[in-house]
């Protein structure tokens, strides 16, 4: 084991400061030194974005940084999107009501894409939503309802 | 109103969308928290001699508890195959490479260490010296038996099907005697990676003799019974758990050295252990799906009638024989498609090479008996100069001839593939794709308009005599449920459709309903889910208990109401038991669970007999003739399940089965290079789909019960990929047909499409 270094970042509102191995990927940092689970990870080529997360509100595949990387960042991983315990965040919602989740393994990546993607393009077109998200896999949905969920919830973005 | 057949949501939603699901490497148990770690060493070469192993250096690195190889496994029993029709050899895997090494994957070390990155590092210290043998990779060559896996065996033949008489065989060409046209084609089936976004995962440990083994897989059951003979456990000593899971789609059915091995390596450093595959491992060192050539004739007459099918196969098997071996047996099954032909004549072996194994993969051989089928229609049409369409709706088996048996003994409960043809037509205005595509014909537009048509019939709870499932329902003392049941949803939504049924049953709301499942200790039987069986033989065992408990419930209600039992009913609305005509006085859950001691229980075992679902799909396409780039304009199917549960899990099943069916004709293929190097080893070369290449899809409903179980349903969670595939290859050739192109095989990229331009216009 090498040399450790100390980062520092807040994850969903909560400072976190832990010693790691410059090596440490920042997805590792986020599921194994801070156990937030949410956050998976499905390739090793930075292609599926089951790890994506918000770094400073932009998504960022969390497999394809360090955690040195992120330190004096703030990071909001899928356990820190919705507003309340009791409320889900608008894009959860749309995923549930349009059953744009199934074994769930890609959700949370996708969510957080989806989230992003609508700050950058409030009002996407089918094909924009399909071409924003290309970076996302499912292997469940066939897709459908996930471009249907991200549809909906912009058009009720938009609709407020 | 009854709830089956509406629209419910996910009750399991909430927890995947906010905190994600607990997946076997998510699990953080107290008791795992001094877990080791796996790391496995695997061949890089696809057939050779293992010289020698230096593990000197690796097990050197500080943080590096152990390194093994397989000598160091002798003693422990292998693991079983699930299907042992293969000669012991191809189907006994060793725990690690032994001596030889059979494909690039094959694990050929194991290293335990502290952490996941001590064990990447020690595995590049590992030296491995191999004297490499001519590999087997081409999969008709090994049918000829040019090289061999197994020498000893003098063959690499693991299943004959024609032998062990499953299969008739193929006579000569009197056989198309009577038919004044006959087409042939050999066609492809391209090899598949399922590709669950979750790979293979497990954790374990040991508490004095008793082993609890978490587990992504899709159903704990087998596992289970796999690890007591192998550690020489009993069901009181041995606790799998399956936790949330992944995706499975056939590939998790198997269990795999690399997962069960780990009970071994806890024992012997006394600690727990977790082994959780990367992309990587998982595509070139899992298992993949499909892998058949097909030698496809139709002959018949030229007004349209098909008179006789011949198909045979050489399915892969990969170097170790698992359930992969058996598929081409379902492809038989199958063979007759949704046609009434006459005469069929099948043929199959299962051919061992040196590349990863084959599994079954969503659809598991009906998709290989669909492609070919719809891919001889449409050749046979192409050359008596008749539209595809009009040639399948002369052949569909009339909607009053069920059941119906095909020439292969095939017993097809129910169907109506005219109507669902119809329906598709329609609802995609054939005759005005017709018009456009040869308008865009005659201006010689660039971009060509393609329009592909399959009518599927598929097996599923099969093959025959059906499936069995075990379930429980309990009512407690408050008055709420809690079903228990040997299937097992990894994304299905189980929680969901089974509550609706028990709270049908016995008008309890689904927010008082909670489903147990993939747990021995908590469910001591089960068959997982597999073959799109789960609602028809899960679902029937939780709606019959249920059924049992209100009889139950109903005759100590009587005692309480001072009733005959013939006069209490049950009011769903109120949840209530009360006399005909009185229900002013009434016994509600509670009190007739305090009744009975507390709580009500039933259990039962349903056999659902196989049903068949069908459909059609109807694919437009653009294709570039200039670049070859194929674009899916539409996706319009019919796909008819049977009674239909909830229309939101069902098209939930039919759009990602659709998507996965249009991947293979389209972009996803798992190649070799001649060496046996896998050419796709991530999601980075292996074409995985992605929602850019597809359309949204345009889903027709239509419910044709089946009598073969009590909810009258059938499967649905392989129809998509069954219909798509062909409709998409077609849709393909179809666009290019004027150019007298033909047949393009799978996947269809725009190179192939390009090529095979150039080869007509020279
Ligand atoms: S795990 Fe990060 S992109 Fe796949
Ligand atoms: S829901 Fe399973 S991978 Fe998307």
């Amino acid at each position: 084991m090498g040399d450790t270094v100390q980062v520092t970042m807040n994850i969903n509102g909560t400072a976190q400061s832990h010693d790691v191995e410059p090596r440490t990927l920042l997805v590792h940092y986020i599921r194994d030194v801070c156990g937030l689970t949410g956050t998976n990870i499905g390739c090793d080529s930075s292609s599926c974005g089951a790890c994506t997360i918000h770094l400073d509100g932009e998504a960022v595949k969390s497999c394809t940084m360090l955690a040195v990387q992120a330190d004096g960042h703030d990071l909001t991983t899928i356990e820190g999107l919705a507003p309340s315990a009791e409320k889900l965040h608008p894009m959860q919602q749309a995923f549930h009501e349009c059953h744009a989740l199934q074994c769930g393994y890609c959700t949370p990546g996708m969510v957080m894409a989806a989230v992003s993607l609508l700050d950058e393009v409030p009002n996407p077109t089918e094909r924009q939503v399909r071409i924003g998200l290309e970076g996302n896999l499912c292997r469940c949905t066939g897709y459908h309802n996930i471009v249907k969920a991200v549809l909906q919830c912009a058009a009720e973005g938009v609709a407020k | 109103m009854s709830i089956l057949g509406t629209r419910v949501l996910r009750k399991e939603d909430p927890k995947f969308l906010t905190s994600g699901a607990v997946y076997t490497a998510d699990l953080r148990d107290p008791r795992l928290a001094s877990a080791a770690s796996v790391t496995y060493v695997r061949s890089t070469v696809a057939s050779a001699t293992i010289v020698s192993i230096d593990t000197t250096e690796a097990a050197a690195l500080p943080g590096v508890l152990g390194v093994y190889v397989a000598a160091d496994f002798a003693d422990l029993p292998n693991l079983q195959a699930m299907v042992p029709l293969f000669p012991p050899p191809m189907m006994t895997r060793p725990w690690l490479a032994d001596g030889v090494v059979r494909f690039v994957g094959e694990p050929v070390v194991a290293i335990v260490a502290k952490s996941t990155y001590i064990g990447a590092d020690a595995a590049e210290l590992v030296e491995i010296d191999y004297a490499p043998l001519t590999p087997v990779v081409d999969l008709e060559a090994a049918s000829r038996g040019e090289g061999l896996v197994y020498p000893d065996l003098g063959t690499n033949v693991g299943v004959d099907f024609v032998m062990f008489t499953m299969m008739k065989g193929v006579t000569d060409d009197s056989f198309f005697d009577g038919c004044d046209v006959v087409v042939r084609q050999r066609v492809v089936n391209n090899r598949l990676h399922a590709a669950p976004l979750e790979g293979r995962s497990v954790a374990c440990l040991w508490e004095g003799d008793k082993l609890t083994f978490w587990n992504s897989n899709q159903g704990p059951h087998s596992m289970w019974s796999k690890l007591q003979k192998v550690y020489g456990l009993t069901p009181e000593t041995s606790h799998v758990i399956s936790p949330d899971v992944g995706g499975g789609f056939g590939l998790k059915m198997e269990f795999t050295p690399e997962e069960a091995l780990l009970p071994e390596l806890a024992r012997r450093h006394g600690r727990p252990m977790r082994w959780t595959e990367t992309r990587t491992e998982a595509m070139i060192g899992s298992a993949h799906g499909r892998d058949q050539v097909q030698q496809l004739a139709i002959g018949g007459s030229r007004d349209g009638t098909v008179k006789a099918y011949r198909i045979e196969m050489v399915g892969g098997a990969g170097a170790y024989c698992m359930n992969g071996g058996f598929l081409p047996f379902l492809t038989h099954v199958m063979s007759s498609g949704v046609y009434a032909i006459p005469a069929i004549e099948t043929a199959a072996k299962s051919v061992v090479t040196n590349t990863a194994p084959v599994v079954a993969f969503r659809g598991a051989g009906r998709p290989e008996a669909t492609a070919a089928v719809e891919r001889a229609m449409d050749l046979f049409a192409a050359e008596i100069g008749m539209d595809a369409v009009a040639v399948r709706r002369k052949n569909l088996i009339p909607k009053d001839a069920f059941p119906y048996t095909t020439a292969v003994g095939t017993v097809y409960d129910t169907g109506d593939y005219e109507t669902s043809l119809d329906l598709v037509l329609e609802h995609a205005a054939y005759d005005a794709l017709r018009a456009e595509q040869a308008a865009r014909r005659a201006s010689g537009a660039v971009k060509q308009l393609g329009i592909g048509v399959s009518v599927y019939v598929e097996i599923t709870a099969g093959p025959a005599p059906g499936s069995t499932e075990w379930g429980k329902v309990v009512i407690g003392a408050e008055g709420k449920a809690t079903i228990y049941s040997g299937s097992f949803s990894h994304g299905q939504g189980h929680a969901t459709a089974f509550a609706m049924l028990v709270s049908d049953q016995t008008g309890i709301s689904m927010e008082d309903i909670t489903l147990v499942q993939g747990d021995t200790e908590l469910v001591p039987k089960g068959g997982g889910t597999s073959a799109s069986k789960s609602l028809q033989a899960g679902g029937s065992a939780v709606y019959v208990a249920a059924g049992q408990v209100v009889d139950q419930a109903r005759e100590l209600a009587a005692t309480l109401l001072e009733a005959s039992i013939d006069d209490v009913v049950l009011d769903k609305a109120t949840r209530a038991f009360h006399v005909q005509g009185t229900p002013s006085v009434s016994k509600s859950w509670t009190e007739v669970a305090a009744a009975a001691g507390g709580s009500l229980a039933a259990e039962t075992d349903q056999l659902a007999g196989a049903s068949f679902p069908f459909g059609t799909h109807l694919v437009v396409v653009e294709v570039d003739t200039d670049t070859g780039l194929t674009e899916i304009m539409r996706v319009v199917t019919c796909d008819d399940a049977g009674r239909i549960l909830n229309p939101v899990l069902v098209e939930g099943q039919r759009h990602g089965g659709i998507a996965q069916g249009l991947a293979q004709s389209l972009i996803e293929e798992i190649r070799y290079d001649e060496d046996g190097n896998p050419l796709t080893s991530n999601f980075a070369d292996y074409g995985i789909i992605s929602m850019t290449e597809l359309p949204s899809y345009e889903l027709i409903p239509l419910e044709t019960p089946t009598p073969n179980n009590p909810l009258g349903a059938k499967g649905i969670g392989e129809s998509g990929v069954i219909g798509a595939t062909p409709a998409l290859q077609s849709a393909i050739c179809d666009a290019l047909s004027h150019l007298g192109i033909r047949h393009i095989d799978i996947p269809i990229t725009p190179q192939k499409v390009w090529a095979a331009i150039r080869a007509v216009k020279v």
